[in-house]
């Protein structure tokens, strides 16, 4: 049966690039002796060590717990020991550094005791939990934790889709796991399928990989469809992918399982079957080494590996000018290559002038409309990148600039040489920092009204307090006065004397009050000292003979 | 001449019928021009700008009582948003009412704290815990960066920290246009 | 440091330009084959003239000069007012048109993307009202060369013999001539016409239409705006045509004269001052098609493309904005 496919606006067909790496099969990539593993490699909350400096650990021990509802755990790709819980440089476009567990491994690459699970039998959200902290996340770039994606939508979910198409050039991570481990990610795909409660599970490949999606059919079982997909960039962006395969077009802010569809990377999938049939968490991945390299090539890497490893087994020929994580069109050049390979991690690409070319200076727009006509998402690039310039962010977005998946085919055929992409990233940037500010400014303002609110109130109350203590006293003098006594003084009058009253009964309090405080000199005292202080008052108060226990060691 | 003005007048009548209509129809409820001059300032609180919290500012400044530019923290920005708001020239910052810095969070240090409270009495959003002679702490998140909490301090332990650039936080900056080679 | 995409694979704005000229070439040359050199002349005036000015004003203006005088567009406006304008019009007509175009129209509006208007045709404009009388002066079939530059630079102009009108000035003054008993098949009859439009011009026509098809065939422009251009024209002149065909020229002649091929090809595919959505684009087009011939056929200029494409330039932020593309996910249909 052959699906009838669909077509995404635009595009571009880049030159693919991909044989060169596909020559040989995946290699393992021996282990390194300190591995850095960041905390943060998924989208959401950063994980909270679950270690520290010094502690033996376990390959495939957790030691970053999920925190928040979106997030997954991180676990020691080897066995060995902790060194440090620090800030080490990421491997992102900003050069930043974040907390990562450096583990200095004992070269005896020892397992944590793993027992498989019995996934039939299980609730979907145990099962849904064991893959969180398992760490599984998507591999296709956006490492998005995956157990939220398998939970079953309000509507019934129809059909699943795995992303092989991988449309970059260079990279072939996606197609040497599908060519060399297809069993696997159909296993994956019919878990993902049972818990998702599909039929049809979709493996959308690109055509320029007859490999992959031979031995792709060859594995396939009931229910599970590899369509041959033509060629041409980004078919791997996920909205492009379902609009090829089922003509369902998900707009920016909507979810593909609000249209029954669910979208996962094979890489992931094959992640599933590993974490379900083996227990084994998300501690390596396969990664493409290309470009100018002597020996270019996919690994199978342990996460948290230096970069610079997987260089030495790349060979980086001279000419070399930079080192790109991704591919050409969505990639970032590395700020270091002492930075980890992390979960999200495809290839490494190794650029030199004559493949990667210095951008040609910007010139003017013309507006002639190539970047439309070339834009998968059916934006008017050259309209966003005026409004972008301008800092007119509402115009921006009024415009869709959230649809942009930022793919680069505008910038890519721009005659003007304009980096059109970079402005859309920093307009994105600018908005998301003006709406974090705004809801900042706005939960201030409503902090600083209740603030406002409360002590009015408790001026309010107090001087009601007062005003109701004052009418008491007042009473209790009249009483007094009807009692018998003459006034003492009839000059002052009753609501002097009440004021007076009220004084005296402040001072009266105040005085009580004071004699209540003790003095105390502890206020300032560590812990320690504090604890020796209460042993010492217990022993004081501890009628003798009395056995004292030791303070508990902390 | 005569029917010339009965036209005239007719007209007169039947758009200043439909005006009064519109007034009536359109009517806007309360001071939405408050609410929007509001709405661009920073909510910091701070008082810089010489009005207790930064609505009493607003109102000043609907009322003309007050210059755009008295706002530090809604910086050079904010007061280009006012301008533009309120159909004015904009004009930089007053500098007697502070200068524009890089936002921070009040953080105290947890050592030196007394735990006398007056602290928690300045901060104009409540963002600070605690209670008397116990030690106090900084929500950031939800702590503005007025600054209003140091003064109060009898042992100077709050301190003001730039907020730092996270993974998260970062930004991609302005494309910066190389400059030509072929100039 | 630069980010992604790392590859380009564009035709630069140089490339595009070179495209445009090459596209010209077959028109040119069936006008100097019908009409003598001194196009040609005129094209080195005004070429020499825009790149000078373009030179001069991107110094003045703190820009990189090789860079934006090598992208070719000061000579594509050169060439595109050297081909509106008569080739045998004074040399100053040719240098002050050119001028107007890159120092007005173009430069004191911010440069090349930054005119809302096309500097060819304000040039044109501009000259055809300030110098009428020089700008209806067309060559007659056959002229010599030493007449033709004697014209441009000399002084001296007798005139009678050695021009001709263009099929739509010699139908306009037939029509008023004649008052109501003119007869537009009459008028046909004379020197001016050819088979389809006028005498010689249809071949330059046919070499603007076969540049046009190589655009296209370039991907240089797309089809919207030349069809929707020329539909427009054909469907305007063939309904007031066949309510009076004696009043109204025929559509072949619409189409087959004047700067209509021209205009269709080269001036309303300008990118910087048309409209850029493929809708918006038909809406423009067609406007500049629908001013164009009532401007032709009722008002007091020869040819009134050139107003007609001034009038819709600023129409374009309106058309564009109301003919914005559903974007992937926000079509109709798609929920």
């Amino acid at each position: 049966m052959l699906a009838k496919l669909f077509k995404f606006h635009g595009g571009v067909k880049p030159d693919s690039r991909k044989t060169a790496s596909t020559q040989r099969p995946i290699a393992p990539l021996p282990l390194a002796p300190q591995l850095v593993v960041p905390l943060h490699q998924s989208i959401g909350g950063t994980p909270r060590p679950m270690v520290a400096a010094g502690e033996r650990v376990l390959k495939g021990q957790p030691i970053g717990a999920a925190e928040g509802p979106v997030s997954a755990a991180v676990h020691a790709p080897t066995s060995g020991i902790v060194r440090a819980i620090e800030e080490r440089t990421m491997p992102h476009p900003s050069g930043l550094a974040a907390a990562c567990v450096v583990i200095e491994s004992d070269g005896e690459d020892r397992w944590i005791e793993r027992e498989p699970i019995p996934w039939q039998s299980m609730p979907g959200d145990e099962l849904r939990d064991f893959l969180r902290d398992a760490g599984v996340v998507g591999l296709g770039g956006a490492t998005f934790p995956s157990h939220i994606k398998l939970r079953p939508g309000d509507k019934p979910t129809h059909t699943l889709v795995l992303n092989g198409a991988e449309c970059e050039p260079f990279i072939t991570c996606d197609d040497m796991l599908m060519r060399e481990r297809a069993g696997e990610i159909v296993r994956g795909a019919l878990i993902m399928a049972r818990m998702l409660r599909v039929e049809r599970v979709l493996i959308g490949i690109e055509d320029n990989k007859p490999e992959a999606i031979a031995a792709m059919r060859e594995a396939a079982r009931e229910g599970v469809e590899v369509v041959a997909i033509p060629t041409l960039y980004p078919a791997g962006g996920e909205k492009q992918l379902l609009r090829v395969l089922t003509g369902v077009e998900v707009a920016a802010g909507r979810r593909p399982v609000e249209f029954g569809l669910q979208c996962f990377n094979v890489g992931t999938a094959y992640r599933v079957a590993r974490a379900i049939d083996h227990a084994e968490p998300l501690i390596s991945r396969i990664v493409t080494v290309a470009g100018n390299v002597e020996a270019p090539g996919n690994f199978e890497v342990a996460i948290g590996t230096p970069i610079d490893a997987l260089l030495a087994a790349g060979k980086p020929l001279p000419g070399t000018d930079r080192i790109l994580m991704g591919g050409p069109m969505m990639g970032f050049a590395l700020p270091t290559t002492t930075a980890p390979v992390v979960k999200g991690t495809n290839c490494i690409l190794v650029g030199d002038p004559t493949l990667l070319p210095p951008p040609p200076p910007e010139m003017a727009c013309i507006r002639c409309g190539t970047c439309a006509q070339h834009c998968p998402a059916d934006l008017q690039p050259f309209e966003l990148y005026w409004y972008g310039r301008a800092h007119n962010f509402g115009k921006a977005q009024e415009y869709h600039l959230f649809d942009c998946i930022e793919c680069g085919c505008c910038s890519y055929v721009c005659p003007s040489n304009i980096p059109l992409v970079d402005y859309f990233r920093y307009t994105k940037g600018e908005i998301w920092a003006r709406e974090r500010e705004k809801s900042a400014a706005d939960s201030a303002r409503e902090r600083f009204e209740a603030r406002n609110e409360r002590q009015e109130r408790e001026k309010r109350e107090k001087a009601e307090k007062l005003a109701a203590k004052a009418a008491a006293t007042r009473q209790k003098l009249a009483d007094k006065e009807d009692a018998g006594d003459a006034p003492a003084a009839p000059a002052t009058s009753p609501a002097e004397e009440a004021k007076k009253a009220l004084i005296a009964a402040a001072l009266e309090r105040a005085k009580q009050q004071k004699s209540q405080v003790r003095p105390r000199n502890t206020d300032n005292l560590s812990a320690d000292k504090l604890a020796e202080i209460d042993e010492i008052e217990a022993r004081r108060t501890q009628p003798p003979g009395a056995t004292i226990e030791p303070p508990e060691s902390k | 001449m005569l029917e010339a003005l009965l036209v005239m007048a007719g007209i007169a009548l039947v758009l200043g019928a439909g005006l009064g209509y519109a007034a009536i129809r359109f009517k806007v409820q309360g001071d939405p021009l408050v609410d929007k001059i509001d709405a661009i300032l920073p909510q910091t609180q701070c008082g810089q700008c010489g009005f207790p919290g930064c609505r009493p500012y607003a109102n000043a400044i609907a009322d003309g009582d007050a210059d755009i530019n008295q706002c530090p923290p809604g910086g050079d920005e904010g007061v280009r948003k006012l301008a533009d708001l309120l159909g004015r020239e904009y004009k930089p910052l007053n500098e007697e009412h502070g200068v524009e810095k890089p936002k921070c969070v009040a953080i105290i240090d947890e050592q030196t704290c007394i735990g006398c409270t007056l602290c928690i009495q300045a901060c104009p959003v409540d963002a600070i815990v605690g209670a008397a002679k116990q030690m106090h702490t900084v929500v950031e998140a939800e702590c503005t960066g007025c600054e209003l909490c140091i003064a109060p301090c009898p042992v100077d332990c709050i301190t003001m920290e730039p907020i730092p650039e996270t993974v998260q936080n970062w930004k991609w900056k302005y494309p910066t246009i190389p400059i030509s080679r072929a100039a | 440091m630069s980010h992604s995409p790392y590859l380009r694979q564009a035709r630069s704005v140089r490339q595009i330009m070179l495209h445009v000229l090459i596209a010209l070439l077959p028109g040119v040359l069936a006008w100097s084959w019908q009409f003598g050199v001194g196009v040609l002349v005129q094209l080195g005036l005004a070429t020499v003239t825009a790149v000078a000015a373009e030179a001069l004003m991107l110094r003045l203006r703190g820009r990189p000069v090789a860079m934006y005088v090598g992208d070719l567009s000061a000579v594509v406006t050169a060439w595109l007012i050297a081909l509106t304008l008569p080739s045998i019009a004074p040399w100053w007509i040719v240098v002050v048109a050119t001028l107007t175009a890159i120092v007005v129209a173009k430069h004191l509006y911010g440069g090349l993307g930054q005119n809302p208007f096309n500097p060819a045709m304000v040039a044109f404009c501009t000259m055809i009202v300030a110098f009428p009388a020089l700008m209806s002066q067309w060559p007659a079939a056959g002229l010599d060369v030493s007449h033709q530059l004697d014209l441009i630079f000399g002084g001296h102009r007798q005139l009678d013999a050695i021009t001709a009108a263009t099929p739509l000035d010699a139908l306009r003054t037939g029509l008023r001539e004649g008052g109501a008993d003119a007869r537009v098949a009459e008028i046909m009859q004379g020197s001016a016409f050819g088979a389809v439009g006028g005498a010689g011009w249809e071949w330059v026509v046919a070499g603007f239409g076969l540049g046009g098809l190589y655009l296209l065939w370039q991907r240089v422009i797309t089809w919207h705006l030349p069809l929707a251009f020329l539909a427009t024209m054909a469907a305007i002149s063939l309904l007031l045509w066949g309510m009076h065909p004696e009043r109204f020229a025929s559509p072949l002649l619409h189409l087959a004269s004047g700067g209509t091929m021209l205009a269709a090809f080269f001036i309303v595919t300008d990118p910087v001052s048309g409209a850029t959505t493929p809708r918006g684009k038909l809406v423009f087009a067609g406007g500049v098609a629908f001013i164009a011939y009532m401007i032709r056929s009722f008002g007091n200029y020869p040819d009134g493309i050139a107003f007609a494409v001034l009038l819709m330039n600023i129409c374009v932020p309106l058309i564009d904005m109301n003919t914005q593309p559903a974007v992937f996910g926000h079509k109709r249909g798609s929920r």
